[in-house]
């Protein structure tokens, strides 16, 4: 209440958003959550490294006097880090779930929200401010697993992906259309609603991805078709496949071939239209989140 | 200049339910309004409309000028919710620096130090708010709402975690806040500190205003009970303007006076008269 402070000026929309995104940046570090996901990550490394180190091992004991026309390297080294993948996408569904947590309902509810929307920063900036903490905070960690189990596959098997790049940043594109789906849920649900909603989302994501594979490998066109929908409803799974597609594309022969029968291997790519699907779809997601809190009584 | 907070016809309903059936209040520009009125009147929907975290059904409301909800209004607006929470792992001086950083206040440390001075909280600079008694996380809440020097300050129940030394602290800081220029809409339940501090009262119940106006003209007439040396004596339509006087009056005629008792018609009294006796 000092002169100085009597002239305030409210900061653009930007400004705001920026400070936004950077308190829950802050929270994450603060609360203590990067370090325990950290701590928790190693111990997943160090598994993944013993993993590989013992896959590629036996895998090279088993090809012995063998001449089967199976690059074992290829389909250890492409299972594993398919299995990375799966892993990280899991843990990074997780922390965006985690961090997304009462964002609006579950703050409204305890009282956290109403301080700061009462201040001159709108709702849909708040709340895109909270989407884009929350996706650079889970798709930063997604890219740092990921890049770390590329490695570790790299040193224990001298195997790397064909296109390790493309993959790391469909992964990341995942586990964003992860953090849209659980900021809209934070607009509808109180918080452990949000929660169990959001994981079950992600879960029967996977499943479909799965069933769509079985059905592939046994030639169901429902069970394919199951799948197809699946894609366009929750397409995290879809990119988690053009993610996999990625790592063996230019991957052929028989090996090509048994990767595609495996959970981890082979995938489908999606194409650019996919892509294009997910931007339009994490729009459409948070354009109805911004809708819905625009619309919410706090 | 126009009122810190116009309210004209304001209704809200949730579903078949009226919380507010038209209510009209005027906050001028530094004067200390009190709300009052019994559990589910409306008071807090009132204070949520005016900082645009409720939308009204219908009437208007407007807060310096601009629509209530508005980014403008909001700039003008400090608000302290009835249920707030702030997060546990700031400090108070970086709870107030975030706050300034939204409001876009330009006050830096010397603002905040200020502040915290002000609701008592200046040893409290570093410590974090998981570490706060509620009383202190109110008053830090009030510190939080005075950011920015806000022209409206909406207050719904400043005062309920408060032990009386803290009540103390918030009296005096209201005063302080008038005394800047800063209305005040506080909405309370402890009648005796509206009656103290505030200078216009309104009572809402069902959803509409049922009394309003300076709370001494609410009570109506006072009567007065004066302990002397013969004894109690009664004196009908003195008010507390007129002890003063009353009593020079008696010590100047020889008498001596022991004690003054204010036993007339009291805020309490209007508004059990105003709400029907309602209490929820």
């Amino acid at each position: 209440m000092t002169a100085a402070a009597a002239t305030s000026t409210a900061p653009t929309q930007w400004r705001a958003g920026a400070i936004i995104v950077g308190h829950a940046l802050r929270e994450t570090v603060r609360r203590r959550v990067l370090l325990v996901v950290a701590a928790l990550t190693l111990a997943f490394l160090v598994l993944y490294t013993l993993g590989a180190a013992f896959a590629f091992e036996e895998a090279g004991e088993f090809d012995q006097g063998f001449s089967s026309g199976l690059d074992d390297r290829t389909l250890t080294g492409a299972t594993l880090e398919g299995l990375a993948m799966f892993a990280t996408l899991f843990l990074g569904a997780i922390l965006a779930t985690f961090l997304t947590m009462g964002v609006v309902r579950g703050d409204a509810e305890t009282g956290m929200l109403q301080p700061l929307i009462a201040r001159p920063a709108g709702r849909s900036t708040v709340l895109l401010a909270r989407t884009a903490g929350a996706a650079t905070v889970a798709a930063g960690y997604v890219l740092v697993v990921y890049a770390i189990t590329v490695a570790i596959t790299s040193a224990t098997g001298g195997w790397t992906p064909d296109n390790p790049i493309a993959a790391g940043l469909l992964l990341a594109v995942a586990v964003v259309i992860v953090t849209a789906i659980s900021l809209l849920a934070s607009v509808c649900l109180a918080s452990t609603a949000q929660g169990i909603a959001v994981l079950m989302i992600y879960g029967g994501g996977i499943t479909a991805g799965l069933l769509g594979q079985i059905g592939d490998a046994l030639g169901s066109e429902s069970l394919e078709r199951v799948s197809v929908v699946t894609t366009w409803l929750l397409p995290f799974e879809a990119i988690y496949q053009s993610a996999l597609y990625e790592l063996t594309a230019d991957t052929g022969g028989l090996t090509g071939f048994a990767l595609n029968l495996g959970p981890f291997g082979g995938g489908r790519s999606g194409g650019f239209g996919l892509l294009a699907w997910a931007v339009a779809y994490v729009a459409i997601l948070l354009g109805l989140g911004v809708w819905g809190f625009r619309r919410r009584d706090i | 200049m126009s009122s810190a907070l116009s309210i004209r016809g304001l209704r809200k309903s949730f579903g078949t339910a009226e919380a507010l059936a038209g209510v009209d209040i005027e906050v001028p520009p530094g004067k200390l309004v009190g709300l009052l009125g019994p559990n589910g009147a409306g008071k807090t929907t009132l204070t949520k409309i005016a900082c645009g975290l409720t939308r009204p059904t219908s009437g208007s409301v407007e807060v310096a000028g601009a629509p209530a909800g508005s980014l403008e209004a909001r700039s003008h607006t400090g608000y302290l919710a009835e249920l707030f929470r702030f997060p546990g792992w700031l400090s108070a001086d970086e709870l107030l620096e975030l706050h300034q950083k939204l409001a876009g206040s330009g006050g830096g440390a010397a603002e905040r130090a200020e502040l915290l001075e002000l609701v008592g909280l200046a040893d409290a600079r570093e410590k974090l708010v998981e570490r706060m008694s509620k009383g202190m996380q109110q008053r830090l809440g009030i510190a939080q709402a005075l950011i920015g020097s806000p022209r409206l300050l909406l207050l719904d129940e400043p005062t309920s975690a408060l032990d009386p030394g803290g009540r103390r602290i918030v009296r005096g800081l209201l005063e302080e806040v008038r005394s800047r220029g800063i209305a005040v809409l506080l909405n309370s339940h402890l009648l005796s500190e509206v009656e103290r501090v505030c200078d216009s009262v309104t009572i809402i119940a069902r959803g509409t205003v049922v009394a309003s106006g300076r709370a001494s003209e609410l009570g109506g007439d006072n009567s007065v009970e004066i302990d002397t040396d013969r004894g109690m004596e009664r004196y009908e339509g003195v008010g507390r303007e007129g002890i003063p006087k009353l009593v020079a009056e008696l010590v100047g005629a020889g008498r001596s006076v022991y004690a003054v008792r204010e036993t007339g018609s009291t805020l309490e009294d209007a508004y059990l008269e105003a709400v029907g006796g309602e209490s929820r």
